[in-house]
């Protein structure tokens, strides 16, 4: 079985961003990029499905500019065998990207997609569903563990309130949460022998789906900050704050 | 153009991000159909009617539609839209309507908006990216607008007065059963508390309690107190103190109370963007240069495991 993993660069997790002066957009001028912290961790998961001979090859897949070979680099040299680049210099919105996805499963034809569960720019947690309902498959998000049994999944959920487990027939799409696991360092080794692994390049216009922009983003703005407060000197000074100023209890 | 809220419910009751939903919903303009697909869910069809600003319940029940799952509840509301002509399809962005939005979506063949945090008019909205470090004024020209919104955007639909009318109920067939997915188990934790996205106070702890007993043996107490929701740190929950829906945050549940109590929380971006809305923010730490402090109303640097009890004692 061939699992299929998208995977997608993003500005690092760590990176605190600035919104431009004209407000049309972020300012990404010399800002650190790293893969998407959910898909590595799809990544490392479909790793050790091929590590525990669950699956055969796994094929990873980013859509987006020539940068985007850095971040299938990244998750060649954590074990993924295959890279394929859908390259577009074009803004890909979720159900661009779930389209361009479609197309290149219908050429791959995985046995299992496992995407990150959303992308920490747009926070849109969209693709993954979106990319199984174009396939008509079945789909568990936020997903903290997974099961394969021969032509089935079992994936336990993160719900609010709790967990819950489904059980799915293959191919399904499986979206990845934190707890899913601990993604792997690279190690240099790995870094090397991942400059020799196959990475395909496929102009998005080759894959025929249409990826115009449905939405126009406008204005940008960071939220008003909150106004800092006051440091109480003890418990007692703190209950009277509550109770006669902020009157919360 | 009508609305089409979908409805989220365990077939006994209807959870509270629908509410908040609906009255999202009403800031479209036109009606406001409200859909419940369940199996033996007759009290939340009831309970759905009497939702102010409902003006129809649309009730489809088959086994297939017990669990709610994605699959086949987006192929019955790709059928009631074509149908009935919905202009919008909304739920709210707790982990279920994140789940099955964007799948309605794509067999619509539109793009859809998330957690949409303001509503300007159709197809004019804002919506927080970058962890809620950025807001974005999102347009779309969309034939059907489909939303998911944040509920603590948006304030809780109540009831129609006592002796007014509830909404008429419309039995609509129920779509075809794909049998791609099925619900094995669910483990929802049952508690006596207030829950933690509707809560109007919230007691939250990190790692600054060191382990799960000191967690409950800590806190509880507080938030028996205060009639608090228990939350957690992203780092808590990932040390196994509490369990996954305890997590406050980007990834987590966005809550904004009224109180927000953050114990032996450093405040890192993704816990701040789950609790920054809310209204007064009381910190508990003991370094005076944690990041929480820079958000909290009210901060006391002092040792938890003394200040807390002392507080508990003190209400």
């Amino acid at each position: 079985m061939k699992v299929l993993v998208p995977v997608k660069r993003v500005v690092d997790y760590n990176v605190k961003v600035r919104v431009r002066s004209d407000n049309s957009g972020v300012d990404l001028n010399g800002v650190k990029m790293a893969i998407n912290p959910f898909d590595e961790i799809a990544v490392e998961e479909a790793v050790r499905l091929r590590e525990n001979q669950l699956a055969s090859e796994v094929i990873v897949v980013s859509c987006g500019s020539a940068a985007s070979q850095e971040t299938l680099r990244t998750a060649l040299a954590m074990g993924a065998d295959r890279a394929i680049l859908v390259e577009s210099d074009a803004e890909l919105q979720p159900l661009a990207v779930a389209r361009l996805l479609k197309a290149v499963a219908d050429r791959e034809q995985p046995g299992l997609v496992i995407c990150g569960k959303q992308a920490i720019d747009d926070d849109a947690n969209q693709t993954g569903q979106m990319l199984a309902a174009l396939m008509g498959v079945g789909q568990a998000t936020f997903a903290s563990r997974l099961v394969v049994e021969g032509s089935a999944i079992q994936v336990t959920r993160e719900v609010d309130g709790g967990l819950e487990t489904l059980a799915l027939k293959l191919p399904a799409v499986v979206t990845a949460d934190l707890r899913l696991n601990e993604p792997r360092y690279a190690t240099l080794p790995n870094i090397m022998k991942a400059k020799k692994k196959p990475l395909e390049a496929l102009p998005a216009a080759s894959l025929g789906v249409d990826i115009a922009p449905r939405l126009r983003h406008g204005r940008h703005e960071e939220p008003a900050p909150r106004k800092g407060g006051v440091k109480v000197a003890d418990v007692a000074e703190l209950v009277g704050k509550l109770k006669n100023e902020a009157k919360v209890i | 153009m009508k609305t089409l809220v979908i409805a989220e419910h365990d077939n006994t009751r209807l959870a509270g991000a629908t509410r908040h939903a609906v009255t999202a919903a009403a800031l479209l303009g036109g009606e406001v159909e409200l859909l419940v697909a369940g199996d033996n869910c007759g009290a939340v069809v009831d309970e759905a009617a009497r939702v102010a600003g409902v003006s129809r319940v649309i009730r489809v029940e088959a086994p297939f539609y017990r669990d709610l799952l994605a699959e086949n509840l987006a192929a019955l509301v790709l059928s009631l839209v074509q149908l009935k002509l919905y202009g919008n399809v909304l739920a709210g962005s707790s982990a279920w309507g994140k789940n099955l939005a964007p799948r309605i979506a794509a067999l619509l063949d539109v793009a859809q908006v998330s957690d949409v945090v303001k509503i300007s008019g159709r197809g004019c909205y804002q919506r927080p990216i970058y962890a809620g470090n950025v807001l974005v004024g999102v347009e779309s020209d969309e034939a059907v607008q489909v939303l998911t919104v944040r509920t603590t955007a948006f304030d809780s639909a109540g009831d129609v007065a006592v002796d007014g009318a509830p909404a008429p109920v419309e039995v609509a067939e129920a779509g075809p059963d794909l049998g791609l997915s099925t619900l094995l188990r669910r483990e929802i934790s049952r508690s006596e508390r207030p829950e933690l996205g509707a809560a109007k106070i919230v007691v939250s702890g990190g790692r600054g309690l060191g382990n799960g007993d000191n967690y409950q043996r800590v806190l509880t107490p507080l938030a028996d107190r205060l009639g608090a929701a228990l939350g957690a740190s992203r780092a808590a929950v990932d040390a196994g103190y509490v369990p996954n829906d305890y997590q406050v945050g980007q990834t987590g549940k966005i809550v904004a109370p009224g109180l927000y109590v953050a114990v032996g929380i450093s405040g890192a971006i993704q816990h701040l963007a789950g609790m920054k809305d809310s209204g007064v923010i009381v910190a508990i730490n003991k370094d005076p240069d944690a990041p929480i402090f820079q958000v909290a109303d009210y901060g006391l640097v002092a040792d938890l495991f003394e200040a807390v009890p002392a507080l508990t004692a003190t209400l």
